[in-house]
């Protein structure tokens, strides 16, 4: 049976990782390429990068990253932030990345998913989404977050499965950053209404929250960031503890 | 020492596989060029992508002759692997037909594409020596290979279907060893020592 999976977020600038880390017994925690390499040793499922370098000269750099990480770690790994291109995924891909995120760039421009679909096949292709839920819709922004935009997250989410996503990494900014737990009854409805893989993301504070969204979310994987980076929360012994309860773990 | 060639036809992950290769300690070269690949003590046949362009691009580069020719080791991977098979569902896609078996759509019971850790079992040949049975490999895709005669390891899916395939010559599996952490890298490791 296929697994529920355990997805470390790292964001990246200008090749480092940034948005702090903590961990004992690294040369260099900004170094991303050692704390992948910790992180798959500790049992993640994959790994995901965000790239949040501004400026295009500097992605020469990321380019470099990818290319470390995939020499050294042997799971998978995604690639997102600033893809608005083919040849953008291409250079990536090419480097040793599995599979690419894109988010504001397919909102403005849907055809790139059906572009990105047609020539690296579905699989490769995440449709991240950044949503907040105001009054009772879930809205879609962008940029970040920093951008209103009119979709419905849930409009928005099969039109892009349609277009080609084979996957949807799904970002709720009410939970982002809260440590509160996942926001599971949109997770829940996400993975009832389109059928690709459904990855969670913002909010993960205690291990009993990944079991919540695995169970009530219906998530297929869940992502976080800080509770890793702080060893608030170490893998080994949240995949443990989820398959303990009964969730279908890489042990 | 063994000379690995990974066909580098432009559809595939050749750099995580031959990565994963370098892993262990051995070197391995991407070519496209026949004579370069029949040379090979060791073929690696990678893919990523969709079945017809990537048959495409093996017909326009003169590889489908080539690939069925060969007398070596040949290790079919993902993509690769439904493209050594006869027919694949995907574009309704004629393949290199040297499995003679068709390629069929997962039925949308389960989420498509299957994406994560699953686990091989019935597990025979030497390819996975000292492999125990229901390790976890990672698999990417929406397509499967039924189980069959030449079936080396079954995983589950909503149905039973062929995680790897062996006739003579030629081995293939469905997951990704360059990507499944170190029972990957085992299996990478047999296929070398082959």
């Amino acid at each position: 049976m296929l697994t529920k999976r355990i997805i470390p977020c790292l964001d990246i600038k200008d090749g480092r990782t940034v948005k702090g880390v903590n961990f004992v017994g690294l040369r260099d925690a900004g170094d991303p390429v050692e704390l992948a390499d910790r992180y798959s040793k500790e049992g993640a499922d994959e790994l995901v990068f965000l790239d949040i370098t501004a400026t295009k000269e500097r992605r020469k750099t990321l380019i470099e990253m990818v290319e470390k990480v995939a020499r050294r770690v042997n799971i998978p790994f995604t690639v997102g932030g600033g893809i608005s291109s083919i040849e953008d995924v291409n250079i990536l891909l090419r480097a040793g990345a599995d599979k690419v995120s894109i988010n504001s760039s397919a909102v403005k421009d849907p055809q790139l998913i059906n572009d990105l679909a047609n020539k690296f096949g579905s699989q490769c292709v995440v449709l991240a989404v950044d949503a907040k839920l105001i009054g009772d819709e879930w809205k879609v922004f962008l940029v970040g977050g920093r951008v209103e935009t009119e979709l419905n997250l849930f409009d928005w989410v099969k039109e892009g499965v349609k277009r080609g996503a084979g996957e949807i990494l799904f970002t709720s900014m009410n939970n982002d950053g809260t440590k509160d737990g996942f926001a599971n009854d949109a997770l829940r409805r996400l993975s009832e209404e389109v059928n690709v893989p459904i990855i969670a993301s913002g909010g993960a504070g205690t291990i009993q929250h990944f079991t919540d969204t695995f169970i009530e979310g219906k998530s297929d994987a869940a992502l976080a960031a800080s509770v890793f980076h702080f060893k608030e929360i170490e893998i080994v012994d949240l995949k443990n503890e989820l398959a303990a309860q009964g969730i279908k773990m890489r042990l | 020492m063994s000379k690995i060639v990974i066909i580098d036809y432009g559809a595939g992950n050749v750099r995580s596989v031959q990565f994963a290769v370098e892993r262990l300690g051995y070197k391995a070269i991407c070519s496209n060029d026949a004579e370069v690949i029949k040379s090979a003590d060791k073929v690696i046949f990678p893919g990523v992508g969709e079945a017809s362009s990537a048959m495409e691009e093996l017909r326009k580069q003169g590889l489908d002759l080539v690939i069925p020719m060969l007398m070596q080791p040949v290790l079919g991977i993902c993509l690769g692997m439904q493209l050594m098979c006869r027919f694949s569902e995907e574009n309704h896609t004629d393949c290199l037909n040297i499995f003679p078996i068709d390629v069929v759509k997962f039925n949308e019971k389960l989420k498509v594409p299957q994406i994560g850790w699953n686990v091989i079992n019935n597990l025979k040949d030497e390819l996975f020596k000292g492999i125990a049975e229901n390790s976890y490999v990672y698999y990417v895709h929406s397509y499967y290979i039924p189980e069959n005669e030449y079936a080396i390891a079954l995983t589950d899916y909503g149905v039973q279907y062929a995680g790897a395939i062996k006739k003579d010559n030629f081995y293939a599996c469905q997951f990704h060893p360059e990507k499944s952490s170190d029972i990957g890298e085992q299996i990478v490791k047999n296929f070398i020592a082959l």
